[in-house]
């Protein structure tokens, strides 16, 4: 067949390598895709949150809970490393395969230091606090949303930490290229949420 | 083994047949079980709490195991053919799809046997499905076997989005797809954006039960009828979902047994896509009567109707492709004209739903079991039927005996408006539904006697198709390539059943009902538009299925977590979820396997496609 088998081809490293083939192409719009369901399930996650947040039952309220600083330095180490992952696929595109590497190492640290400070405040709620799942319906709600945020960070972290192991197998590839540019909008995604529950959650739960 | 591998999207359909046949037989059961417990008035063929089962299960059953699957199996057997595409996008994941429905769906039929099944409904409302009034495990399978099958459902719907859009042979533009292909096209788009939804819902109710969160729970500040609007927000596009490939499959039937071109192409696909839009607009007409309030109800009682306008447009259509056609009957033709007016009269029914304050009176009265059931048995599974009987051929290369057809059809037809007209009359008499019994001399008598033998009749209209697929498989696989002579779409251009690749050289399309076009300027067959060549497949795969295998086990290991057992050992296993950590290792550890190996496929060179060609 035809383009899918560019692969085969072995020449030059096209310039977007990952949309060389129509694998590549594919995976990427299927991923567009599936953040479209992925953004209705965050949607249905925050509409549930709004509709329980104030139902605290006698248990911590927001405005007692949230400590802002920490959130915004969470947020600000999510926004920079939404930042590393452009310099990975522009690095990516010059088929600057250390730096790709580099820049995507950079991504996962800062994922784990996002997870750190997340663990470090749930820990605190549920130790001090005595706020844990099932105080109320909005501490429901709220470790459902925060945590599934959380959850999706740490699959990123682990689905590019064996990206950079591939990469470090096999280079970049028509193959390999696609794997890295999905990861990387899986990756801004997640960083959108984010901001979205910075707003929602945190800000919201201080102020409004 | 050869099946367990597959990732040929024709295999896939075949399984996805059987898997779904299979669980649709056992809806049909439990279908049969409720009918013959409403026989007679004061009835005890089954305990109340059986009962309950039995029509949770039923509704469940049919909606996500049954027909769900069935309509997956014809979009997987067709699409790719109408398209003029080799393949799916994604075919590992297209298997994958199937594997992690299937194991969803036997984790939830897994009750049966392990200590009751789901008893609040199809629709799970809580406050009665949660620990409280529901305390067996049977909701825990329902979310959880739901939540795994809905996962597939989500990546079939993915995955033939991206087919479509990318996998179209040279000049198939958007307005020369098949109707069957854009309403597979449209209703993959709800998929996506319906399926979330309840995947949350899902979520948070197991939540409640399993780990004691509070998301319904009104005594610790939660609300019941939060689970509702999540619930509807996904049902309602999802009754469209179900009925959009049915409206596919009869505008493609009828043109091919008419001797026409669809009458108002481009108002069919506008008037999809509409429908598609405002099914996600009316969820609450399904809650009328929680006290969302006047103005709420209005505007979603409006906003209902004006569904009515676009499905005016495809009935007329369908109405005017056949004025004047040469028009036969095979029983592909006979369910797809018989599906016309049944799902009329669903539509004006739910057109009266529709109306608010007739709502209150109507509301969880057999008028509405009626009505969904006009439009799902009626609509959707005529049209089932109809695309069953039209695709086979090409499906399995063989003919199904017509005769039997037509008994097929005139039982089920004839049995299905005895079980269901007489409903509206029980409804209005105010029978309510989700009742294991009745009194006597209320005027219900009669009509629900008449109801159940008409689901008999039904019975046998089903068991007469069965019995025609055996006989009919013991046939020779002598199919033509267009078997019906009057093929207008590509995939009559290959032969019955077509060849693992599907086109030796992908067509050339020239128009609307491409190869309708060619017969026409006298041609035998489509123009190439790619010489012969060495064709690229992907190699089968195991993964989909240990990953699948995977969920089910985790999906297992979190359901009785907190469970009390007598043994310690098995107390141990899954108080501490070690049967969840195994089950969800096994599935990442075969993600992660298959994105280290890469697959390099295989390719069919062209002496051996002569040779599949003569085979
Ligand atoms: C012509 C368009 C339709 C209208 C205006 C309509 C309207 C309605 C309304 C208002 C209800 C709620 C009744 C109540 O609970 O009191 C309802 C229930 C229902 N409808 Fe429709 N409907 C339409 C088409 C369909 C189609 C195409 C399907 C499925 C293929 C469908 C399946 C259902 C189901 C399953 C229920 C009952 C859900 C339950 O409570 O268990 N409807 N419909
Ligand atoms: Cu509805």
């Amino acid at each position: 067949m035809t383009s899918a088998h560019a692969e085969h081809v072995n020449g030059e490293l096209p310039h977007e390598p990952e949309k060389a083939t129509l694998e590549g192409r594919n995976k990427t719009l299927g991923f567009w895709l599936f953040l479209g369901g992925e953004a209705v399930l965050f949607g249905t996650l925050f509409a549930t949150f709004l509709a329980l947040r104030n139902s605290n039952n006698d248990g911590p309220t927001a405005a007692e809970l949230f400590s802002l600083p920490i959130t915004a330095i969470a947020t600000a180490i999510l926004l920079v490393s939404s930042l590393t992952s452009v310099f990975a696929i522009q690095a990516m595109h010059r088929h600057d395969l250390q730096k790709l590497k580099v820049w995507l190492i950079v991504t996962v640290a800062l994922g784990l230091a996002f997870l750190g400070l997340e663990i470090y405040e749930f820990y605190e709620y549920v130790a001090h606090e005595s706020f844990g799942l099932t105080t109320s319906a909005f501490s429901s709600a709220f470790y459902t949303l925060v945590g599934f945020h959380g959850a999706h960070v740490a699959f990123g972290v682990v689905w590019i930490g064996l990206l950079i192991a591939q990469l470090y197998r096999k280079g970049l590839t028509v193959v390999t290229a696609p794997k890295v540019y999905v990861s990387a909008m899986y990756w801004h995604f997640i960083d959108v949420v984010w901001v979205f529950i910075f707003s929602v959650v945190y800000l919201l739960g201080k102020v409004g | 083994m050869d099946w367990l591998t597959t990732v040929d999207h024709k295999k896939i359909g075949i399984l996805y047949l059987i898997a779904g046949g299979f669980f649709f037989g056992i809806g049909g059961i439990e279908a049969i079980l409720i009918r013959l417990q409403l026989i007679k008035p004061m009835n005890d063929f089954v305990s109340a709490q059986v009962f309950n089962e039995l029509i949770t299960m039923h509704g469940t059953t049919m909606i996500f195991l049954g027909v769900m699957p069935v309509i997956f199996a014809l979009m997987n057997a067709v699409i790719p053919l109408q398209i003029g595409a080799r393949d799916v996008a994604f075919p590992f994941l297209n298997s994958l799809g199937f594997w992690t429905f299937l194991f969803g769906g036997v984790l939830l039929n897994l009750s049966w046997v392990m200590g009751g099944a789901p008893d609040a409904g199809w629709t799970a409302y809580t406050p009665l499905s949660s620990s409280t009034y529901s305390d067996s495990h049977g909701v825990d399978f329902y979310t959880i076997g739901l939540q795994i099958a809905g996962l597939g459902t989500l990546i079939g719907g993915i995955n033939f989005l991206v087919t479509i859009i990318t996998m179209r042979a040279p000049g198939m533009s958007y307005m020369r797809m098949p109707m069957f292909t854009w309403a597979s096209f449209i209703t993959s788009a709800m998929i996506l954006f319906a399926f979330p939804a309840i995947t949350v819902g899902l979520v948070l109710l197991s939540f409640d039960r399993i780990l004691d969160a509070n998301f319904f729970d009104v005594a610790a500040g939660g609300s019941p009828v939060l689970w509702q609007h999540i619930f509807w927000i996904f049902g309602h596009p999802e009754v469209y979902i179900l009925i959009l490939p049915a409206f596919g499959i009869i505008s493609d039937v009828i043109p091919t047994f008419s001797r026409k071109r669809l009458f108002g192409y481009s108002s069919m696909v506008f008037a999809t896509i509409l429908i598609a839009f405002l099914g996600f607009m009316v969820w609450a007409h399904h809650m009328f009567t929680t006290g969302l309030g006047p103005v709420a109800n209005a505007l979603f009682s409006i906003a209902t109707m004006l569904i009515a306008v676009p499905t005016g447009i495809k009935i007329f259509n369908w109405l005017f492709t056949m004025w004047g056609g040469q028009i036969s009957f095979p029983t592909a033709n006979l369910f797809a004209v018989g599906f016309i007016p049944t799902f009329v009269m669903g539509g004006v029914t739910g057109v009266m739903l529709a109306s608010a304050p007739a709502d209150y009176q109507y509301h969880d009265t057999y008028f509405v079991v009626a009505h969904f059931h006009y439009v799902i048995v009626g609509g959707l599974v005529f049209g089932l039927l109809s695309g069953l009987h039209y695709w086979w051929p090409k499906m399995f290369g063989r003919m199904l005996s017509e005769p039997i057809g037509k008994w097929t059809f005139w039982t089920f037809a004839i049995g299905f408006h005895l079980t269901f007209f007489v409903q509206h009359f029980l409804g209005l008499l105010g029978m309510q539904r989700r009742i294991v019994s009745y009194l006597p001399n209320q005027n219900f008598d009669t009509l629900n006697l008449i109801s159940t033998i008409g689901a008999l009749l039904m019975g046998v209209g089903i068991l007469l198709f069965l019995y025609n697929i055996i006989i009919t498989s013991k046939k020779p696989k002598n199919a033509k390539a267009d078997p019906w002579e009057d093929g207008r779409t590509l995939e009559w251009s290959i032969p019955s059943p077509p060849p693992e690749y599907n086109f030796k050289q992908t067509p050339l399309v020239r128009g609307i009902d491409a190869l309708w076009k060619e017969k026409m300027s006298g041609n035998k067959g489509m123009t190439p538009a790619e010489p012969v060549g060495s064709i690229h497949m992907p190699s089968p795969s195991i993964l989909p299925f240990i990953m699948s295998l995977g969920l089910f086990i985790a999906g297992l290991g979190f359901m009785f977590s907190r469970e009390g057992f007598n043994n310690s050992f098995m107390s141990f296993i899954f108080n501490n979820y070690l049967v969840l950590i195994v089950g969800l290792l096994i599935t990442f550890g075969a993600m992660i396997t298959r994105s280290l190996i890469d697959d390099p496929g295989y390719h069919i060179e062209p002496e051996d496609q002569e040779e599949e060609e003569k085979a």
